[in-house]
This record gives C-alpha cells, sequence and structure tokens, in this order.
C-alpha cells in the first residue's frame, strides 16, 4: 500500500511558502473532519469494548455476604481467569472440535472455489451466466436460515436428497446424529460461502489480460496448462484473500451450529469455542471467564491471520527471487 | 464476458466443464428450490408428498406466519430492513468519508490510523460481539436499535474498500485542480470525488446490506426483547420452540422462504452493479 503525499514543490521565496503551508493546514482539519466518525465509532465499537473486556477478564465476581441479593463484589485476580478458562477440558475439547471442522471445510472450500472460478473461466462452457448466478445465489442466504433449510433436508422422512438415494438403493448415514455432525456443519458453511469465494477468484480471473492467455495457447499449452502456470499465479492475491476470510469465519464459527443444535442433540452447548463464551456470559452468567476466553479467541485469529498474510509474502518473495 | 473468442466461436462447446458446473448449479440451488416448494405444503404433505412437488397450504402457511405470535413476523422482516438499510447507509457513509481521506490526504497519524483499521480487519466482528454486549449493556444501549446499528456502521473493511477504490479512482490531479480554482475542499470532495466514488460506494452498501440482514450474533447477544429481533433472530427462536411443536415446521419453513426472497431478488437484481473486482484486489 502506498500513501500519497501532497505534491510538495520546492519554494524559495517564504510567502507562498507559508501559504502553502496554511493550506495544507486547513486540508488537515478537512481530512481529520472526514476521518472523525470513522474513529469515534471505531473507539466505541472496538477499542473500549476490547479494552474493558481486558480489565473484565482480570476480575472476578464473588458472591458477596448477606443473602443471594447482596451486591456481588469484584475481586481482582489478574491472570487467574485465563488460567481457568486455558484449565478448563471443555475449552480445549470446543477447540479441537473447531480444529477438526476448518482444518477439513478451508481446504474444501478453497479447492472447490478455484475450480468452479477456473470452469467458469473457461472458453465455450455454456450457461456461464446462469450457472455463476446460480452460484452466488447462496451469498444472499442468511446463514442461520441455510443451516434451517439445510436442517430439514438433513431429515431422512422430508429429504428429497435421501428419497432419491432411497429410490436407487442407496443408504445414507443421518447427518444429525454422532461424527456425522462435522458434515451436517461443514455442509451448511460450504454451500453459504463458496459462492462468494469462487466469484471474487473468477472476478480476478477476469482482469488477466486475454493476450497473455492467447500467447500461452498460440505456445501450444491446453487448457490445465494455462490454467496452473497462467491463470493459477495471476488469482493468487485474491485467493489468499479469500483464503483469509474463510480462516477467519471458520474460527468464529457459531450460527450454523447453534441453529443445527435445535434439531439434534450433537450439538451441545460448548461444542465450538463461541458457543462456549455465550453459555459462560448468559448461561452461567460469567461475564469475566466470557471475556478472557473471547480475547483468547481473538488473539488466535489475529496471530492466524498474520501467520496467512506471512506466507503470502514470503511465497510472493520467493516467486520474484 | 470480456474475453472473445471469434475463431472458435463454432467449436463445440465445452461439455465435461458444463456439466460439472450444471451439477453445482443443483447443489446450490437445492435448498431454495426445496423450501419455495415446501412453503405451499402442510405439516402433513411435508412428511407424504414428493419432495418437489405444491402442496395445498400456501395461503394457509402464510397467514398463519403472519399470524404467529399476534403479528410479530412483519415486525421482525420490519426489523430487518431496518437494520440492514440504516446500517449499511450510516457504513458506507463512515467508510466513503475515511477511505477518501486515507487515499487523498497526508496527515499526521494517517499510518497509526490504518494500521488500527488493517488490525480491525483481521479481528473478527462476532469475536468482538460479546465485549460490545459488555460495554453497551454498561452504557445502557442494549435492547436498543442502536445496540446493532452502532457496530454495523463502522466496517473497517468498508473504510479499506473505500479506500482502495478512491486510489484508483480519483486522481489527485482533478482535486488540484479543483483547488487552483477556488473550490473548498468540501465542495471538491462532495462535487469531484463524491461522484467519482460512487460506483464503489454502491458495492460497500450492497455488501454492508447483506452483511447485516444475514447478521445472527450481533442482535441475538444485544436484543433479548423480541419486538427488536430481526428475522434471522426470530427464525432460530422459532424452531427452538418448534421442536417441540413439530406444527411449528411449516411455519418456519415458510417463514426461511420468506426471509430468503428478498435478499435473493436483491442479488439477481444487483448482480450487475456489484464492483466485485474491488474485493479481488484487481481493480484497474
Amino acid at each position: 500500500m502506498t500513501t500519497t503525499t501532497a505534491p510538495r514543490r520546492a519554494t524559495t521565496d517564504s510567502a507562498p511558502r507559508r501559504k502553502a503551508n496554511t493550506i495544507r493546514r486547513s486540508h488537515h482539519v478537512f481530512a481529520y473532519a472526514l476521518i472523525a466518525p470513522a474513529l469515534a465509532l471505531f473507539a466505541v465499537a472496538f477499542v473500549i469494548p476490547i479494552v474493558y473486556s481486558i480489565g473484565l477478564s482480570m476480575f472476578s465476581r464473588e458472591a458477596g455476604s448477606g443473602g443471594a441479593y447482596a451486591p456481588k463484589e469484584d475481586a481482582f485476580v489478574g491472570l487467574g481467569n485465563y488460567v481457568s478458562v486455558l484449565a478448563d477440558p471443555t475449552f480445549w475439547a470446543s477447540l479441537q472440535r473447531l480444529a477438526i471442522f476448518a482444518v477439513i471445510m478451508v481446504p474444501l472450500m478453497m479447492l472447490t472455489s478455484i475450480v468452479l472460478a477456473l470452469l467458469l473461466d473457461l472458453p465455450r462452457v455454456g450457461a456461464r451466466a446462469f450457472s455463476r448466478t446460480a452460484i452466488f445465489l447462496p451469498y444472499g442466504v442468511p446463514s442461520v436460515i441455510a443451516a434451517l433449510m439445510w436442517g430439514f433436508l438433513y431429515v431422512p422422512e422430508i429429504s428429497p436428497v435421501y428419497q432419491l438415494a432411497g429410490s436407487i438403493g442407496l443408504e445414507l448415514p443421518p447427518l444429525l446424529r454422532g461424527d456425522q455432525i462435522y458434515t451436517a456443519i461443514i455442509n451448511v458453511v460450504l454451500w453459504g460461502g463458496i459462492g462468494f469465494n469462487a466469484i471474487i477468484i473468477y472476478t480476478a480471473l477476469q482482469s488477466l489480460p486475454a493476450e497473455r492467455i492467447d500467447a500461452a495457447r498460440l505456445d501450444g499449452c491446453n487448457e490445465w496448462a494455462i490454467a496452473r502456470h497462467v491463470k493459477l499465479p495471476h488469482v493468487l492475491p485474491a485467493t489468499v484473500l479469500t483464503a483469509l476470510f474463510s480462516i477467519i469465519g471458520a474460527l468464529q464459527i457459531y450460527s450454523e451450529p447453534q441453529m443445527l443444535s435445535s434439531l439434534t442433540t450433537a450439538i451441545h452447548s460448548t461444542f465450538f469455542p463461541l458457543m462456549r463464551v455465550y453459555r459462560d456470559a448468559f448461561a452461567h452468567d460469567d461475564l469475566n471467564s466470557a471475556a478472557a476466553a473471547s480475547i483468547l479467541l481473538a488473539l488466535a485469529t489475529v496471530l492466524l491471520s498474520l501467520l496467512v498474510l506471512g506466507l503470502r509474502t514470503f511465497t510472493s518473495r520467493k516467486a520474484n527471487s | 464476458m470480456s474475453r472473445a473468442f471469434p475463431a472458435r466461436a463454432r467449436q463445440p462447446r465445452n461439455v465435461i466443464a458444463t456439466i460439472v458446473l450444471l451439477g453445482a448449479v443443483v447443489y446450490f440451488l437445492l435448498p431454495i428450490v426445496w423450501v419455495l416448494f415446501s412453503s405451499t405444503k402442510t405439516t402433513g404433505e411435508l412428511f407424504t408428498t414428493p419432495a418437489f412437488s405444491f402442496g395445498s397450504g400456501f395461503f394457509d402457511n402464510i397467514v398463519d406466519l403472519f399470524q404467529y405470535q399476534g403479528g410479530a413476523f412483519a415486525v421482525w422482516l420490519g426489523n430487518s430492513f431496518l437494520y440492514s438499510i440504516v446500517g449499511a447507509t450510516l457504513s458506507t457513509i463512515v467508510s466513503a468519508a475515511a477511505g477518501y481521506a486515507l487515499a487523498l490526504y497526508d496527515f499526521p497519524g494517517k499510518k497509526a490510523i490504518m494500521i488500527g483499521l488493517l488490525a480491525g480487519v483481521l479481528l473478527p466482528t462476532i469475536t468482538l460481539a460479546i465485549p460490545q454486549y459488555m460495554l453497551f449493556a454498561q452504557w445502557g444501549l442494549t435492547n436498543t436499535y442502536w445496540a446493532v446499528l452502532i457496530p454495523v456502521s463502522i466496517t473497517p473493511f468498508g473504510i479499506y474498500l473505500a479506500f482502495v477504490y478512491a486510489k484508483a479512482s480519483v486522481p489527485v490531479e482533478l482535486l488540484e485542480a479543483g483547488r487552483v480554482d477556488g473550490s473548498s475542499e468540501f465542495r471538491t470532495f462532495s462535487s469531484i470525488g463524491l461522484p467519482l466514488l460512487l460506483p464503489g460506494l454502491v458495492t460497500i452498501f450492497l455488501l454492508q446490506f447483506i452483511g447485516v440482514w444475514n447478521n445472527f450474533l450481533l442482535p441475538y447477544i444485544m436484543q433479548s426483547d423480541a419486538d427488536l429481533a430481526p428475522i434471522t433472530v426470530a427464525m432460530y427462536l422459532m424452531l427452538n420452540r418448534g421442536g417441540s411443536e413439530p406444527i411449528l415446521y411449516s411455519i418456519a419453513i415458510a417463514g426461511s422462504a420468506v426471509a430468503v426472497i428478498p435478499v435473493v431478488a436483491f442479488v439477481l437484481l444487483l448482480q450487475r452493479f456489484w464492483r466485485l473486482d474491488l474485493i479481488s484486489g484487481s481493480i484497474k
């Protein structure tokens, strides 16, 4: 990212320079005025909540003496809440489930998105505009509604998928039970996310100059070689961006399992980390522990994102050297 | 499509690619088509008739849906529109102003602001929802429209997109020319900058509209008052209750169909106005 610097022309005369400085100062005032609402809202919605919850995470509310309605007393416990979150097996179990989910979901999401984008970009593909629109459509569907619709489609008595499989003698496993619940959740997330990612990568493909593809084709490259050596390197930045969004999205998975949990007993209240945070904050009324856990989760997300961005810089540097 | 292959136009279609794509289309359309068919069925028909057939209960389902809890569904739908329209408008204005300032002005503290906002892009907004709830509860903002509208009106990603778009589409020379002509900074912004930014701002507005419409966790946490719930939260609460009352299945399905239609129509109608190259980083 480059920053624009206001043109600074060398002036020997002091009067114009003073004039230029005042103009620049009035520019500053205008620029600050433009950015002020964003900064104020950023403070209210990001900075202050984070600082406040870091503070909360270091206290513990002890029941005061004198009955259930006595005011609770805040006691400073330092990193005590973090220690107890990290010592809680349900926290690690929820992280483990999150890891299983993300390790399967993210690569599938990226692979499918890239393949669909490349297919849409092939010459002489039929029904291209229709396919593009249909693939993108789920992006407009709220994730809880997607989970609700798929939730019904997972019910064998109602589902056309089970009906179809049954009619050709195939018996599909029930997805809302046992470990198959991962398949159920991953499918909803993939259904809702692939379209957006595929279209982003496809849009990046569209900006590839036609001459580069024609040149490769004249050199005797087949479509596979063109995709591998011309198209993929070109869409790497867009792909990294969508991978980043997929990872961030995976770590904060909440809506889909929460919705599906009303149709199954396989998803309990501490299934994924954010669900556990919600339980602490609202079912257990333990905001301090919830604050500690959400800060740990935010830290992990930022670290992972930086890792992905770092890998990107590393690979592009390697490619350039 | 930007690329044309006139010499190859008469060659046979790429059959395998077309078939794979159409397979994907079936997968992506399946739940939507299913929910539209199912919204016409009574709960009994749901279990007894073929999936893709029309039932006889469409009118009853819609009436039941809008009479559910004394007409609450219309309120939830209205809330979703309110949050999406107001939230997306506010965040587009905030993003446009901030992105323009960051792209075209040089001022002390700019770098720090850029880094702070970029960190905000990486921070999942949903992870922030619980800290936001804690603070807003302290301030007495929970259970008001503001509890949802304030957090959604600041999106670091929107500012980033406005910044990228302003950099690519507003030439500094044009602003310089405006200054030489004696127009004020505000006038330059409103009469030269904003019109050039408009296509990018439409994209930011659409992304935000859909983002807010689809948001679940933020209103779910902030609003315990059902009158302030958007459709996503309402559908969750409805299905949660439906577990014990299967009769609610047909209402929940009709509700899903009604909730899906506006945004799907929105995506279809406005697909042509998206500047998705803005997101893919391939803006020219």
